[in-house]
């Protein structure tokens, strides 16, 4: 095996911008399930309308913060459409609701009637809105290497994006960690343990559960700008494998933690691209073809998540006392 | 399951405190019938009704609850005593009905509301909150917390202060209830009966003006018993109106100023706890349904004790 390829590789999965997104994409599934208590099956659907928002109003000739704000805001009435119907009812009435609107969105982004607006089933061309992001870095164009990881300053797959994407993770991870701490944080835990006794207490639990799956979706969305900043808006790589990932992530990390999801997202990304490279470079193709490989990934994800809810329900960062999953 | 209650429990001496006076005195000349008014109600309610199916769970015309006294909802299984508080405090909905609250509608308001208004419950399945400290679950009781506001929360100075008033209360109310030793400990990692009890002081960090107990001794063992009584009543004579839901009768006549009685929904006798239990309407309705019904977690109302408890309050009247 060749370390000095692989390593460079599964460390640059590290801190690369997919990762971030990622992170941030379960830091918001963090708020609705590891304080809440709130089933959101539909976190790619957050991150899929947060995407076509932000692109197709750059698209449109928006500056960079009208087009951020736009995805701010597509969420926002995405999660008050879910919420309104379904909060008032228990739990397992949001998971169905959710991972079928996040269904909804992906099925109408791609249908040909929208083919203007979306680009129907092969999406929008990256190119089409990255500019004023790319725009508005400071730095000047060319590539920077530290170490083994050489990449563009600006473009695409850049640094800037890098700088920019681990920030905003840091700045949600701020937040998190401020709420967990506060009454509101409070409030929420109550909901997740019994909303009959916090409603018991005076307060408004269905109030508080929309306040937080708008703030947890909004959080998404901002994680689906994030994600396609690297590639193109491709409405079927944004379905629901992608909100099985961020689950993924935040039970690996662990739910209820503010550095959980962060931890679980670099640790998914690079153990995935290790286990890929080393099979692609161990297995011979008679055996396993490339794409096979790809697939073989994929399962090991399954299996993990699966391993991980029956044994280590509260993840790496958890709490064993304050199991996220447990039976009420 | 004790075969000798009496020894389990010890009798309790009725308090004679000048609350349970002054709300003795003020139920004096009230009638001894249900639905009887009261010189001074806190709680009214008028034509309560419930239907699951074709049964009617509460179907109550008329019933006043006297402020400032410890009232006692008592009746079978199945009489509709949790329901009637799950209406009163809005957790369900009503067929018809109308009540008041302090003189304030609260007919079709949404529990939060109910319990900000100053009528907070506690439930017969105790809820405490396992996932979450002792002292946290104080904390989330009491009420005018700016930080629980999403905005208000990302700025501490803006709530820390309450939170230390909060956190104060808190701590006196656990030291009256003896659970300051538990105070960071999971509250799943209580006993049935300190979960009973933290649940009640959680209640009580709202400084509700009517606390409403559903089974406030189910699933407590005899020890905690005693304390759990002196805190109902602690509760009465520091102005707190007290309605609660039991079947130990041991305790309903010793700490009750006033007993409804309900069953099959509908409220069938009333009065005061020494004399009510002998109102025909409440021997028919739980000696008549005894076979089937279990009248608690308690030896003390097979028959044999029913009897003896009769015979003894015969001797005490004579």
């Amino acid at each position: 095996m060749d370390w000095s390829r692989i390593l460079p590789i599964v460390l640059g999965e590290f801190f690369a911008p997919t990762t971030a997104a990622y992170a941030l994409a379960a830091i918001g599934l963090n708020i609705h399930f590891g304080l809440t208590g709130l089933l959101n099956m539909g976190q790619a659907g957050f991150m899929l309308l947060g995407a076509y928002g932000f692109a197709i109003a750059t698209i449109a000739g928006w500056p960079l913060w009208a087009a951020v704000l736009v995805a701010i805001a597509a969420a926002t009435v995405f999660a008050l459409i879910l919420g309104i119907p379904t909060l008032k009812l228990r739990g397992d009435y949001l998971a169905i609701v959710t991972i079928a609107a996040a269904e909804i969105v992906r099925l109408v982004g791609r249908s040909t009637a929208l083919t203007d607006l979306t680009g129907a089933s092969s999406g929008l061309r990256g190119n089409q809105y990255k500019h004023t992001f790319q725009d508005a870095s400071p730095f000047p164009d060319g590539n920077w290497a530290i170490g083994p990881f050489e990449y563009a300053v600006n473009a695409s797959n850049s640094w800037w994006l890098r700088i920019v994407g681990w920030a905003v993770v840091l700045l949600a991870c701020l937040l998190v960690w401020l709420l967990i701490r506060s009454p509101w944080g409070r409030v929420l835990k109550g909901i997740r343990e019994d909303e009959d006794a916090v409603r018991s207490l005076g307060k408004n639990v269905y109030s508080y559960k929309m306040q937080s799956l708008v703030l947890g979706g909004v959080i998404g969305a901002v994680a689906g700008i994030l994600y396609v900043l690297p590639r193109a808006v491709q409405p079927d790589s944004m379905g629901r494998s992608m909100t099985f990932f961020v689950w993924t992530i935040l039970l690996l990390g662990g739910a209820a933690t503010v550095f959980g999801p962060v931890l679980g997202s670099i640790i998914f990304w690079a153990v995935l691209a290790f286990i890929k490279i080393t099979m692609r470079e161990v297995v011979p193709t008679t055996v396993l073809r490339n794409e096979q490989i790809e697939q073989f990934g994929w399962i090991i994800v399954g299996v993990t998540l699966m391993l991980l809810i029956i044994f280590r329900p509260q993840g790496i960062l958890g709490d064993k006392k304050e199991l996220a999953i447990n039976a009420h | 399951m004790p075969t000798e209650p009496s020894a389990a429990v010890p009798p309790v001496a009725t308090p004679s405190t000048a609350a349970r006076d002054a709300a003795v005195a003020a139920l004096r000349d009230v009638p001894h019938e249900p639905g009887a008014r009261k010189p001074d109600p806190i709680l009214v309610a008028d034509d309560v009704r419930r239907h699951f199916g074709g049964v009617n769970a509460v179907d109550v015309d008329h019933v006043e609850i006297q402020r400032g006294a410890i009232t006692a909802l008592i009746g079978p299984n199945g009489a509709g005593k949790t329901t009637l508080f799950n209406l009163l405090t809005g957790f369900d909905k009503p067929n018809s009905g109308r009540w008041t609250f302090d003189g304030k509608s609260l007919g079709g308001v949404p529990a939060a509301r109910v319990a900000r208004a100053g009528m907070v419950r506690t439930f017969q399945l105790t809820k405490a909150l396992n996932r979450m400290t002792v002292i946290e679950n104080m904390r989330l009781g009491a009420t005018q917390q700016p930080g629980e506001n999403l905005f208000a929360a990302l700025v501490a100075p803006l709530w820390r202060g309450r939170e230390q008033e909060i956190t104060a209360q808190a701590e006196e109310l656990l030291t009256r209830f003896k659970l300051d030793t538990k105070r960071d400990d999971f509250a799943g990692s209580l006993s049935g009966g300190q979960r009973k009890l933290l649940e009640m002081a959680r209640a009580l960090m709202a400084k509700p003006r009517m606390i409403m107990l559903d089974e406030p001794m189910a699933g407590v063992n005899p020890a905690l018993t005693q304390s759990l009584l002196g805190h109902i009543q602690a509760l009465r004579d520091d102005g707190t109106t007290v309605l609660f839901v039991e079947h130990d009768m041991h305790m309903v006549r010793h700490i009750s100023d006033w007993v409804i009685v309900m069953t099959e929904g509908r409220i069938v006798a009333e009065g005061p706890p020494e004399s009510v239990m002998q109102n025909p309407a409440v021997i028919d309705a739980y000696l008549g349904a005894h076979h089937d019904t279990d009248l608690g977690d308690d030896a003390l109302l097979d028959d044999a004790v029913l009897e003896q408890l009769r015979a003894e309050d015969e001797e005490g009247s004579r």
